[in-house]
């Protein structure tokens, strides 16, 4: 594909590529997975007849032991963290310093906040696959179907990044013995198309 | 896994890698937990990590809290250089609904009392 084009201005923009039926497939398999992800996360949490009742849900107060969901589904408070230290790991550093009603805080906020950022995240997966031509072809998004792209592509290079641990001196190539080397060009490509197309949409 | 990436494979490389190491803490202050007031407003923070883009950071800032690219931009670069910027501050709900917000939008964003 090539960069993304911006035709119109304002709510009739359109942003217009196209995509190679690779390229679609490769995209609609790793949203998709990154779905299935975030729908068995949901199947997981606590349904009771309270919640039935209510509607209110309840997810689930833990943090997701795999990095890949724990990354997608972040902690809302960091009681451990210091300015300066770890900035750039530490998502599992909880412990020292943390006092119980911090913990408890943390555990609360994301019972009552994870199942709506799920589905925040899902409707842009849906929004973004219905827009999408299976097989490839030509994509023309409304700025709502931009925004759910970007969205949705960016979950997935969180995944992907996470998966293949991507750090802030990763090369553009890997040595072809690294496990990793044949995923690193999709997750930069993911990159590329993620800038091209928030490039126009900010124009 | 392969797939034609086209002449915009390699992307635009490092330059767009929201990536610089966090600079060292000359001086972590210790706040005792009962010199926090129940009313003191939270703080939103955003923190650096390997993977969000600069140019989408901005871009989201800009969305969720109406700044202008200025005002973005220069947040953006605070997460960049110094591993962490305070996007908004508020009460606890709106600030709840801040960090909501920037995790739907896949940044990695905690909430905090403000000292």
């Amino acid at each position: 594909m090539r960069a993304w084009k911006r035709h119109g201005r304002g709510e009739r923009a359109r942003f217009v590529a196209t995509l190679d039926p690779p390229e679609a497939s490769v995209l609609r398999g790793l949203v998709g997975q990154v779905d299935d992800m975030l729908s068995g996360r949901s199947a997981a949490s606590p349904s009771d007849e309270l919640s039935a009742l209510t509607g209110i849900r309840t997810g689930l107060s833990t943090p997701p032991e795999d990095p890949v969901l724990a990354r997608l589904l972040p902690e809302f408070h960091r009681p451990d963290a210091d300015p300066g230290r770890d900035a750039d790991e530490g998502h599992d550093d909880g412990g020292a310093g943390t006092g119980p009603d911090d913990a408890a805080l943390a555990a609360a906020l994301r019972s009552v906040r994870e199942p709506e950022l799920i589905e925040a995240k899902r409707d842009a997966i849906a929004t973004m696959l219905t827009s999408l031509p299976t097989g490839g072809g030509r994509v023309e998004l409304t700025v709502p179907q931009a925004e759910a792209w970007l969205s949705a592509v960016n979950d997935v290079r969180l995944a992907l990044g996470t998966a293949l641990e991507v750090s802030e001196d990763m090369p553009e190539q890997l040595p072809p013995d690294d496990p990793r080397a044949d995923h690193l060009p999709v997750y930069h490509w993911l990159t590329w198309l993620q800038d091209s197309l928030v490039t126009v949409l900010m124009r | 896994m392969r797939v034609h990436v086209g002449r915009g494979g390699c992307g635009p490389g490092t330059a767009v890698r929201l990536s610089a190491p966090a600079e060292p803490a000359t001086s972590v202050e210790e706040r005792p937990e009962e010199l926090v007031d129940a009313d003191t407003p939270w703080q939103t923070i955003v923190w650096n990590d390997p993977v969000n883009l600069m140019s989408y950071v901005t871009w989201v800032f800009q969305k969720l809290f109406g700044y202008d690219k200025a005002t973005a931009t220069a947040l953006m670069m605070d997460v960049h250089h110094k591993g962490r910027a305070t996007v908004s501050s508020g009460s606890r709900e709106k600030v709840e609904g801040d960090v909501a917000k920037l995790h739907a939008a896949g940044l990695w964003a905690t909430m905090q009392r403000s000292s």
